[in-house]
């Protein structure tokens, strides 16, 4: 079987982002990059899937040349070959109308990505994909072994694929849900699908030699033009700093008395 | 026409809460627009939930289909595409619960319309900006949807529930439903007699703090009982499968805003905060007098739960 995964180049999700002065953009200078964590749990699933089932897993990113380093850390975990689309930073609409170009060209079983990029934090383009392409959709997959259960560490998949559809446990309001899609199809990935694995240094030496096909965006004939387009960024609002209590009972007589919550 | 459709949430017959505070936003967005909100029912035998629904609007679509029994984002999509025309909308609005961040992004596609996901409001007094959190809600972007069409989840916290009025039109809506490839499997219900965490007064939610597993039936259940409280946990304790999936509170997980949020053993990363700061009160009990969450809570008690969090049971 052949899975596609994407991974979006995002700012590190540990590190505060700066504002520029006048609210036009983020300063994104000396910030330090990482692969999407969601999509990293992307990439361990295609991985297990492909190792439970056989097959090929293909990295793909759109975003400037440095995304290189994200496609690479896909491929030091094991996946097979990437695919960079070269572009300027994208809405999630052009990112989905370019991935449907590439799904069509690679005609994968499965797609797996992210539920949700933690720089956009849009929660859309799986979806997005899916719609596009008419494929039946999964998001927010997870899985009912805990994330230190035995099960997890013999590094089994949490998506079952048998007989041309795969079956997923997904993470929704009031409890889990169980969806049975015909292949083709997209999936996003959840926090507790599983524990990406970390390079080898093997891993990473191997990586080096692995093909990463680069694509101009141009070349895909898709119009990429913002369907949202954001026109300033601003601070939050910012929370009074509060006060230290000594003990209970002064919690309790300001909760009661100052805040009236009790 | 430019009407703002609002997709509801009915489960086992019942409206979800957060659809009454998308109709909040869209009566706002009508305004702007010039044309009134209509609401769009989706399920099996929901008769009773589309007749409530239209005290909200102008008129409700009901799309009533045995396919439609269950939350399916591909059968879903379909029908808010068909509603949205039926409607002549040219902003369609969910709540963004789970479903509404499953269902509204395909929706789009099939709509062509360009998306914001969980918006705080409008940027201005009037145009059709709006804002909404990113890189874990430490940046608002105000963001313009270029599309004529206009798809938007709202996040529930940020608006108050819409009031009833008269009742508008009821309409049926037919949509061909044929050759699905998805299967509904089942649903593992959490059973709880909590109120839900989304709409619950108070909050109460532990961190890795608590230790172990039993400790949440041990410390947060018992403070949680004496105040009638929803509870919530940090990524860390879900992961360790102390509580269920649903409980998480932050950037990935759910987002609360309620009168009083208790962070217990909580150290208060931004992913966290993400989900818990638009609390009108909040408590944090952690014992390094350093844990970020200090840096939001009205009070903080520099304390070991373990000490304190009976105490404070006792003396409520
Ligand atoms: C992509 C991504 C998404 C994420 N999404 C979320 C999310 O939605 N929600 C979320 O919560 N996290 C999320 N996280 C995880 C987040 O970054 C933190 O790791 C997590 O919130 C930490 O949980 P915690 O505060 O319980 O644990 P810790 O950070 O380990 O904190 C435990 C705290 O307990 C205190 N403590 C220990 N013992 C005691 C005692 N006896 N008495 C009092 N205090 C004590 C400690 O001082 C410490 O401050 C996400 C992370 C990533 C990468
Ligand atoms: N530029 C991109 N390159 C590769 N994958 C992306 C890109 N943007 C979004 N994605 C994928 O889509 C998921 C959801 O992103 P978003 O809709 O932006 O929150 C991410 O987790 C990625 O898997």
């Amino acid at each position: 079987m052949k899975i596609l995964v994407t991974v979006k180049r995002v700012t590190d999700y540990e590190r505060k982002v700066k504002i520029a002065p006048d609210g036009s953009g983020l300063v994104t200078d000396g910030m330090n990059f990482v692969a999407n964590p969601f999509d990293e749990i992307a990439v361990e699933e295609a991985l297990r899937l492909a190792k439970a089932h056989g097959g090929e897993v293909v990295v793909a990113s759109i975003g400037s040349k440095d995304a290189t380093q994200q496609i690479r850390q896909g491929l030091a975990m094991g996946a097979n070959r990437g695919i960079l689309v070269l572009s300027d930073e994208l809405d999630p609409d052009a990112v989905a109308r370019l991935l449907q170009k590439i799904v069509e060209d690679e005609q994968p079983d499965l797609v797996i990505m992210g539920k949700q990029a933690t720089d956009d934090d849009a929660n859309q383009a799986g979806q997005l994909l899916a719609g596009y392409l008419d494929w039946p959709q999964a998001t927010f997959a997870s899985k009912t072994a805990a994330l230190d259960s035995d099960e997890e560490k013999a590094q089994k998949p949490g998506v079952e694929v048998a007989d041309g559809h795969a079956t997923v446990l997904r993470e929704v309001d009031g409890g889990l849900e169980t969806l049975k899609l015909k292949l083709p199809a997209i999936v996003t990935t959840d926090l507790r699908l599983n524990h990406p694995r970390f390079a080898s240094l093997p891993g990473i030496m191997k990586a080096k030699k692995k093909e990463v096909k680069e694509i101009a965006v141009d070349s895909l004939g898709v119009d990429v033009s913002a369907k949202v387009r954001t026109v300033k960024y601003a601070e939050p609002p910012e929370r009074q700093a509060g006060v230290k209590v000594e003990d209970v009972d002064e919690l309790l007589g300001k909760l009661k008395n100052e805040a009236k919550v009790l | 026409m430019s009407n703002v459709l609002v997709v509801s949430e009915i489960s086992e017959g019942a409206i979800k809460g957060a659809t009454f505070t998308a109709v909040t936003f869209a009566n706002e967005a009508a305004k702007r627009s010039g044309g009134n909100v209509q609401l769009l029912a989706i399920g099996s035998g929901i008769g009773e939930a589309a007749g409530e629904l239209a005290k909200y609007g102008a008129a409700v679509h009901v799309a009533d289909d045995a396919a439609l029994a269950n939350p399916l984002a591909e059968a879903y999509a379909k029908v808010i595409k068909a509603g949205a025309e039926a409607a002549g909308a040219t902003v369609v609005v969910m709540a963004a619960t789970s479903h509404g961040k499953d269902v509204m992004p395909r929706a789009a596609a099939l709509l062509g319309a360009g998306m914001a996901s969980d918006i705080l409001g409008f940027a201005g007094d009037e145009g059709f900006a709006v804002r909404r959190p990113v890189q874990a809600g430490n940046v608002i972007a105000t963001v313009e949807i270029t599309t004529d069409t206009k798809v938007i989840t709202t996040r529930p916290t940020e608006f108050d529930a819409a009031q009833p009025g008269d009742a508008g039109e009821v309409k049926a809506l037919s949509v061909d439903l044929g050759g699905l490839k998805t299967e509904y499997v089942k649903f593992d219900k959490i059973e709880s007699e909590r109120p839900e965490l989304t709409e619950a007064r108070v909050v109460i939610s532990g961190g890795r703090g608590l230790k172990e597993a039993g400790n949440f039936p041990a410390l947060i259940e018992p403070l949680a009982d004496k105040l009638n409280a929803g509870i919530g946990a940090s990524r860390a304790v879900v992961d360790a499968g102390w509580v269920p999936n649903d409980m998480q509170v932050g950037q990935t997980g759910k987002v609360v805003a309620p009168e009083l949020y208790f962070a217990i053993g909580i150290s208060g990363a931004i992913q966290h905060v993400a989900g818990m700061k638009g609390s009108k009160t909040i408590v944090a009990i952690n014992k390094d007098p350093d844990a970020p969450i200090f840096q939001i809570a009205d009070y903080g008690l520099v304390a070991d739960l373990f000490k304190v969090v009976p105490e404070l049971i006792e003396k409520l």
